[in-house]
Formats: C-alpha cells, sequence, structure tokens
C-alpha cells in the first residue's frame, strides 16, 4: 500500500514527463493493436477471398492438372466420375474446365488462359451469371478488373480469342466482354478469361468433361478419390495463402517488435535516466530507512503504473479510432493487386480478444520488467554512494 | 560501552580500496556519546567527518572495529535491519537539504512517518505540529522549488525530527546557506535538541555552527585529536 502510494505521488509528481512517457507508451499500445489488427484483418480476408473465389470447401482435380504448369492443361481434362456428377447435380459441387489461350485485344496477343464454369453455378462467389448466353451468337466472356486493365477491355467489347482443341488444332472465336469482375482474388482475375463452361467443352470437343471441380463448403465428407479424380483439400489448396500470410505475419511481428521496443524505449529511457537523475533522490530513500527491496517495488511499481497510466490514455483516443477503422475499413491504394494476395479496395481489421488483452498483458509485463532491471541496480547502490551521486 | 552511552565507537577503522591501495579514512576512533548531546566532529576536508557520521548512521560499514548506536553493533546489521535503525532512531540532514523534488513540503515531512507505519491522522499532527515549530506551517502545499535555501533546509530539519528521533546526523547542514538563515536554523536546532532531548551530531568545519556546539571532537587524518567540552558562543 506504501509503495502504491508512493510510487502515484511519484507519477503524479513527475508532471509533464510522466504524461509524456505513459502517450508514447500509448501510442505503442494503439499502433500495435491497430496495425496488427489491419493484418490479422488481411490474412483472414486473403484466406476467405481465396476460399469464396478459388478453392470453395475442397476440390476434386484430374490427375494430371497443375495449375502452374499451362502445358498441362491441354491433357488434364476427364469426364466426371458418377460421385461427382451426383454432386454437382445436387448443387454441391461445380465443375471448372482450363485450357491455355490467347486473346487479340487491339491487335495485340495476350496469353490467357481460358475457364469454363457453369453460368449457374453457386458454390464460388463469382458472377457467372453474366455468363448466361443473351441470345447472341457472340460467346459472352468475363474478366476481372485487372485483366481489364491490362488489355483495355471493357464491358461490351469484342474480342478475338484463340486455343487448341483436344485434337491440337487451333481455332479462333470472337468473344463479347459481358461484365469486368471485381473480384479480389487475383489468381482468378490476372490473365483469365471466364467462358460458359458448355461453350468451351464444345470449343476443346470434350463434352462432359472438367479439369478440376470445386465444392460446396456444405460437402461434409467428399467422395473418396477415385484413380483420375484427386482430391485436394483446403490443407492443400490454401497452403500457399498460409505460406504467404505466415511470411507476412513473420514481418509484421518484427514491427509489431519495433514498435513494443519503441514504446518500452521510452519507459526504459525513463527509468535508466531515473537513476542518474533521482540517485540522492534513492539515496534520501534509504537514509530515511526504506529497505531496498522496497526501493525496487517502488520503481517497478512506477514503472508499471506508466503502463497502467498509458492502458488509460491509449483507450481514451485509440478505442474511438480503433472503432472507427472497424467500421469504415482503410482503403487500400490502387496497387493491392500487386501485393500477392487477395486483398480488398478497403481493409477491416479485425481486433481480436487475443490481440488486445495478449498486446496489452504483453506491453505491462515488458513495462514491469524494463522497470526491474534498472531498479535492481539501483538497490545494490550503497547509500553512501547514492547519496554521493555515484552510480555503482 | 560505557554504562547509558548511546553511541560508542571502539578501535574503529575504515578503509577504501583506490587504486590497487587501501586509503584508510579512520583510524582507531574511539567514541562515547550520551543522550542529548550537542556536539560537532570538526576537521579539514578528507579527515573523516563524513565516513565516522555515516558509519554512526548505519549508512556504512567499519573495516574493523565496532560502532554501537543505541546498542546495536551497526557491523553486525544487516541491510534490513540497518534500514529499519534509521527508519526508527536516526534522522539526517544533509547539505544538500535533499528533499524529494516532486513531493510537497507537507509530503516531504510526512515520508519518514509513512515509512514508519503511522496511522494518518497522527501523522498530519505530527507533520502540522513540526512544520508550525520550523516556522513553515503555511508552506505545506509548496514544492521544494519554491523554496529559499533556508526554507528548504528548514523542511529538512522537519522531516529530521519529525519522529523525534534518537539522534540526528546533520553533515555541513549550514554550507548552502547564509549567515543569517545559519543562525536561524542553528538555534531552531539547539531548540529542538533541548525540547525533543535527542542528541545531535554535527560533520561541519563551520566556524557559525561550531559557536553552537557543546562538545566538539576534532579529526584529523581518520584519528581523534581532540575531544573537549564547548561553551556555546551562540544562544
Amino acid at each position: 500500500m506504501l509503495i502504491a502510494k508512493l510510487a502515484f505521488r511519484n507519477l503524479i509528481g513527475g508532471g509533464i514527463r510522466t504524461w509524456l512517457n505513459a502517450f508514447v507508451l500509448s501510442l505503442a499500445f494503439v499502433m500495435i493493436i491497430w496495425f496488427q489488427g489491419l493484418i490479422q484483418g488481411m490474412n483472414e480476408y486473403a484466406m476467405q477471398a481465396t476460399v469464396d473465389y478459388e478453392a470453395g470447401g475442397g476440390q476434386f482435380w484430374h490427375k494430371d492438372y497443375d495449375p502452374y504448369d499451362p502445358l498441362t492443361f491441354e491433357d488434364s481434362h476427364a469426364p466426371l466420375s458418377p460421385a461427382l456428377i451426383e454432386l454437382v447435380s445436387q448443387d454441391k459441387a461445380t465443375p471448372i474446365l482450363v485450357t491455355s489461350g490467347a486473346l487479340f485485344p487491339e491487335g495485340r496477343v495476350q496469353p490467357a488462359i481460358l475457364r469454363g464454369i457453369d453460368p449457374g453455378q453457386q458454390i464460388l462467389k463469382l458472377p457467372s451469371q453474366y455468363l448466361h448466353p443473351q441470345g447472341e451468337d457472340l460467346i459472352p466472356a468475363l474478366i476481372g478488373s485487372q485483366m481489364a486493365k491490362q488489355t483495355k477491355l471493357r464491358v461490351g467489347d469484342e474480342v478475338t480469342i484463340r486455343w487448341r482443341d483436344v485434337h491440337g488444332t487451333f481455332d479462333a472465336q470472337d468473344v463479347r466482354i459481358a461484365q469486368i469482375m471485381n473480384v479480389s482474388a487475383p489468381s482468378v482475375d490476372q490473365g483469365q478469361i471466364w467462358l460458359p463452361l458448355e461453350s468451351l467443352r464444345q470449343m476443346l470437343q470434350v463434352p462432359g468433361e472438367a479439369s478440376y471441380v470445386v465444392l460446396g463448403r456444405d460437402v461434409q465428407n467428399p467422395p473418396a478419390g477415385e484413380n483420375i479424380w484427386v482430391y485436394r483439400g483446403l490443407d492443400f489448396l490454401l497452403k500457399e495463402i498460409t505460406e504467404l500470410v505466415r511470411m507476412k505475419s513473420s514481418s509484421s511481428n518484427i514491427l509489431y517488435g519495433l514498435l513494443l521496443f519503441m514504446g518500452l524505449l521510452a519507459i526504459f529511457d525513463t527509468q535508466v535516466l531515473a537513476i542518474w537523475r533521482r540517485r540522492k533522490e534513492i539515496g534520501t530513500l534509504m537514509a530515511l530507512g526504506m529497505q531496498r527491496v522496497k526501493v525496487i517495488s517502488l520503481f517497478t511499481f512506477e514503472g508499471a503504473m506508466h503502463g497502467l497510466l498509458a492502458l488509460a490514455i491509449g483507450a481514451i483516443y485509440g478505442i474511438p479510432i480503433l472503432a472507427l477503422t472497424f467500421s469504415r475499413g482503410l482503403p487500400l491504394p490502387a496497387m493491392q493487386a500487386d501485393f500477392g494476395i487477395a486483398l480488398p479496395q478497403s481493409l477491416y481489421p479485425t481486433y481480436g480478444l487475443r490481440l488486445v488483452v495478449g498486446t496489452t498483458l504483453l506491453v505491462l509485463i515488458a513495462v514491469t520488467i524494463v522497470s526491474f532491471l534498472p531498479a535492481s541496480k539501483i538497490a545494490r547502490l550503497r547509500p553512501t554512494d547514492a547519496l554521493r551521486g555515484k552510480t555503482s | 560501552m560505557q554504562n547509558g552511552a548511546l553511541i560508542t565507537t571502539e578501535n574503529l577503522v575504515k578503509q577504501y580500496p583506490i587504486g590497487g591501495r587501501k586509503f584508510t579514512a579512520l583510524n582507531d576512533v574511539n567514541l562515547t556519546v550520551q543522550k542529548g548531546e550537542f556536539l560537532g566532529l570538526v576537521g579539514p576536508s578528507g579527515s573523516g567527518k563524513t565516513t565516522l557520521l555515516n558509519i554512526i548512521g548505519a549508512l556504512d560499514y567499519p573495516t574493523s572495529g565496532s560502532a554501537i548506536v543505541i546498542g546495536t553493533d551497526t557491523k553486525e546489521l544487516s541491510h534490513r535491519e540497518s534500514a529499519q535503525l534509521r527508519n526508527e532512531h536516526l534522522g539526517f540532514i544533509f547539505q544538500t537539504f535533499n528533499l524529494l523534488p516532486v513531493y510537497s513540503v507537507f509530503e516531504n515531512v510526512e515520508l519518514p512517518l509513512l515509512l514508519l507505519g503511522i496511522a494518518t491522522e497522527d501523522r498530519k499532527k505530527a507533520v502540522m505540529d513540526i512544520l508550525d515549530r520550523v516556522g513553515l506551517a503555511d508552506r505545506a502545499a509548496s514544492r521544494p522549488s519554491q523554496l529559499s535555501g533556508g526554507e528548504s533546509q528548514r523542511v529538512a530539519v522537519a522531516r529530521a525530527m519529525v519522529k523525534k528521533p534518537k539522534v540526528v546526523l546533520a553533515d555541513e547542514p549550514t554550507a548552502n546557506l547564509d549567515a543569517e538563515n545559519s543562525h536561524n536554523i542553528l538555534r531552531m536546532m539547539v531548540k529542538l535538541n533541548e525540547e525533543f532531548q535527542s542528541t545531535f551530531i554535527f560533520a561541519t568545519h563551520d566556524e557559525k555552527v561550531i559557536g553552537y556546539l557543546r562538545r566538539k571532537i576534532t579529526l584529523k587524518d581518520g584519528q581523534v585529536v581532540e575531544d573537549v567540552e564547548t561553551t556555546p558562543q551562540y544562544n
């Protein structure tokens, strides 16, 4: 009680110095939570967007299908197995056919991956309904906004696409851009052109075939993989994004550490300088009969109270800022598509209990430790040395 | 230790290691101090006055010999016990006042009582009483930075006396004061010595202080060269 009382007196008596230190520490608090919240929000969004736009609830791949090797596309398609046909008929799965090709916007050649998707599917969040034939001769096509920017294509534009059918024969046809979709997953946007599944099947002359089948998220027990169809669970499909998130998390953890370090530097500075500035005060306290352990407790407690004060200050201005970002999101710059993972136009942070409580505890514990260290140094001083202003 | 003696030193030696050698600050000091004395350790700089004061105040330990303070051999005390001795029985007055800058006058004087665990009401009463005696009751809320040198030293005296200690140790208490303030402080100390029967021990070479002493112990090169009763010149 005595220590708390004296520490409180020291804290309040410290005046502007106390408030400045607490404010700097509170900045670290708020910045850490805000920044980590954004990173967490970004990671969660990237994972969710990958599931929504690409992975679904898992996939069955043709055994030769390799999304990173377009040369495999030509041979990696086959008729669906009865079990998969059953799932598709129940709207629990949707087949996708993939081939490599090219399109010719404004006379230029642009390599592209042609993907056929059922216009009526509800498994992926792609606006495939625009691929329903509109009673024209031209096949409707769907491209993402990045692809549109790259090819300078707009809704209604006609563009020639070229492909090789199952017999290896080149063919070409004009398609009409039915819609430009705003999707945040680069993997379904950049270099991709989406066509009606049946149209692509006809173009390739592979009726009833697909390269992979995307399962709905409600498919609990996917049918056992057959020889030709290999099951790829979300662990596999999200492996890349998980690795990317882990890499980004590592760098964000460094920033987390730096922010924490900055805050702790303020408190450490206060406490270490206290040895120099307040050594006579310490000697006086010892001369007045304060025991060493109480001197350590006093300075440690004083530092910890800086942390508590910083929490209170941070809460005053931090909660409104965090809440505002949470509700309105943080607009991302136009270069978000180059970031490598799915990013929204506005990023919404996620402030988990673990983040808030964890950061709070971490800072408080760290502040207490960095206050204890110089305090224990003080305790080793002989009272006569402290009174003379010596430090060792 | 003589009967009734408050402080006794026997063959007291204090050595400091300096540059691989041992510097002898006190050499075979034998003293006896009775309750209520108003004495001074006098001598030039480096004679060992402050070292002796620190050992009596349990702030430092003798290298050999003993210092018995209020029945306790300070050499045998742990850090905790020496802190307790200082807390309960000793008051300190420093040359540079050593007031805690972030505390008010009241809080500075209250601190020894807080460490002693005195109840709030008793604390307030004791603090205001001693502040009244040193003429600073109206400055209780002031900060040390708002006080003059003389006022600061009066606060330091109040802080040392508030717990009515058996021994008050004053190290060059007038060194930072002008003549008028020095005499004011010293007259106040004489009065408190008479009222509380606390033993005052000064380390000084200030003639003004020496003029108030009733006993003068002269140190030279760490040894007592003279120990005489004196008649105070001032009153």
